[in-house]
């Protein structure tokens, strides 16, 4: 069965670029491009939600349906 | 489970003010969840607060807000809460405001044990005034006015609420966003006042006198320190040296201030 990969919505207008989830992301789905944040590997994802639970600047939606 | 961010936030407010990597945003993420997963109405909640850093988070929420004078939320919110026994109301501030400024009022509230739920920030620091020491500044550390280093014991704020009478208390951390909103929705749904001390970062005005490369160090620091309080109980005292627990720490049931006050109103009008 295929996996059903998560859709990562980043307002990068919110990202003041603090490296939080590009850090506690567990699978290094994230990282950093400029001062902004941006998905590289999301076949990694988990759907753990650290990165939207541990932005503090509510720049990282996780949909996971 | 999916949140509804967007239902809690005043409609243009963000980007907010705290700096890059303030737990802060964090602490306000586990309010507005535990806000939804209580359901509660927009106007049937308020959220009080006094000045500072953490005092501006009422500005971003949706639902009755009021922005006090420094150190005063405790006080304005009794009047609110007096007036309005219906409604949820619930206090936030930094350790500066709720401590030190506000420390007598905070003492009071507790004592009263009015059905209130105290967030307290505790960032270690003053850091929208520009970084001066605060009583939650830890012993040796450095500040705008402590240069080199605090010669203060620090308030452990959690046992200051205890020893004061609150009938809930709590302890998290920014790090442990997760077990946030669980705390505060217990604490709403406890009758009394129940106080969440919430352990922060402050990178711009703390962490950079202290020695913390970046907030990922400070958010580490805060894994390091805690531990939940049921792994406590099988830790030796050597082994929780340096170390703060973390969950909720004290519970019990009081009469609660409101119900106090309308007996003696009821009380007073036999006969009239």
């Amino acid at each position: 069965m295929e996996k059903k990969l998560p859709n990562i919505e980043i307002i990068e207008k919110y990202c003041k670029g603090c490296h939080i989830c590009v850090e506690f992301c567990p699978t290094k789905v994230l990282e950093m491009k400029g001062f902004v944040v941006s998905v590289k590997n999301l076949e990694a994802c988990t759907k753990c939600m650290q990165c939207e639970l541990r932005c503090p600047d509510f720049a990282i939606r996780v949909h996971a349906e | 489970m999916a949140y509804d961010y967007d239902k809690w936030i005043r409609p243009g407010k963000l980007p907010h003010i705290w700096c890059p990597g303030c737990g802060h945003g964090i602490v306000m993420k586990g309010l507005i969840r535990a806000f939804d997963t209580l359901q509660l109405k927009k106007e049937e909640t308020a959220i009080v607060s006094g000045i500072g850093c953490a005092s501006r988070l009422p500005g971003y929420i949706d639902c009755c807000t009021l922005h006090t004078t420094h150190g005063r939320a405790a006080a304005f919110a009794t009047g609110l809460k007096m007036a309005r026994p219906e409604m949820k109301v619930i206090l936030c501030g930094g350790d500066g405001d709720g401590t030190a400024i506000g420390g007598n009022h905070f003492i009071h509230a507790c004592r009263r044990n009015i059905d209130m739920t105290y967030i307290i920030m505790n960032n270690y620091i003053y850091g929208m005034t520009g970084g001066q020491f605060s009583p939650a500044t830890p012993t040796g550390h450095k500040a705008s006015t402590t240069p080199y280093g605090n010669p203060d014991p620090n308030f452990d704020i959690a046992k200051l609420a205890i020893g004061a009478g609150a009938t809930f208390v709590a302890r998290g951390t920014a790090f442990h966003a997760a077990q946030l909103d669980k705390l505060i929705v217990e604490a709403i749904q406890h009758k009394g006042f129940s106080v969440v001390e919430i352990l922060d970062d402050c990178p711009t005005t703390y962490g950079r006198r202290n020695k913390f490369k970046s907030v990922i160090e400070m958010m580490n620091r805060l894994k390091e320190i805690s531990v939940p309080v049921k792994a406590a109980e099988k830790m030796t005292p050597e082994q929780l040296q340096g170390k703060v627990l973390t969950g909720v720490l004290y519970k019990e049931e009081k009469p609660e201030y409101c119900e106090q006050y309308a007996k003696v109103i009821e009380r007073a009008q036999v006969g009239k």
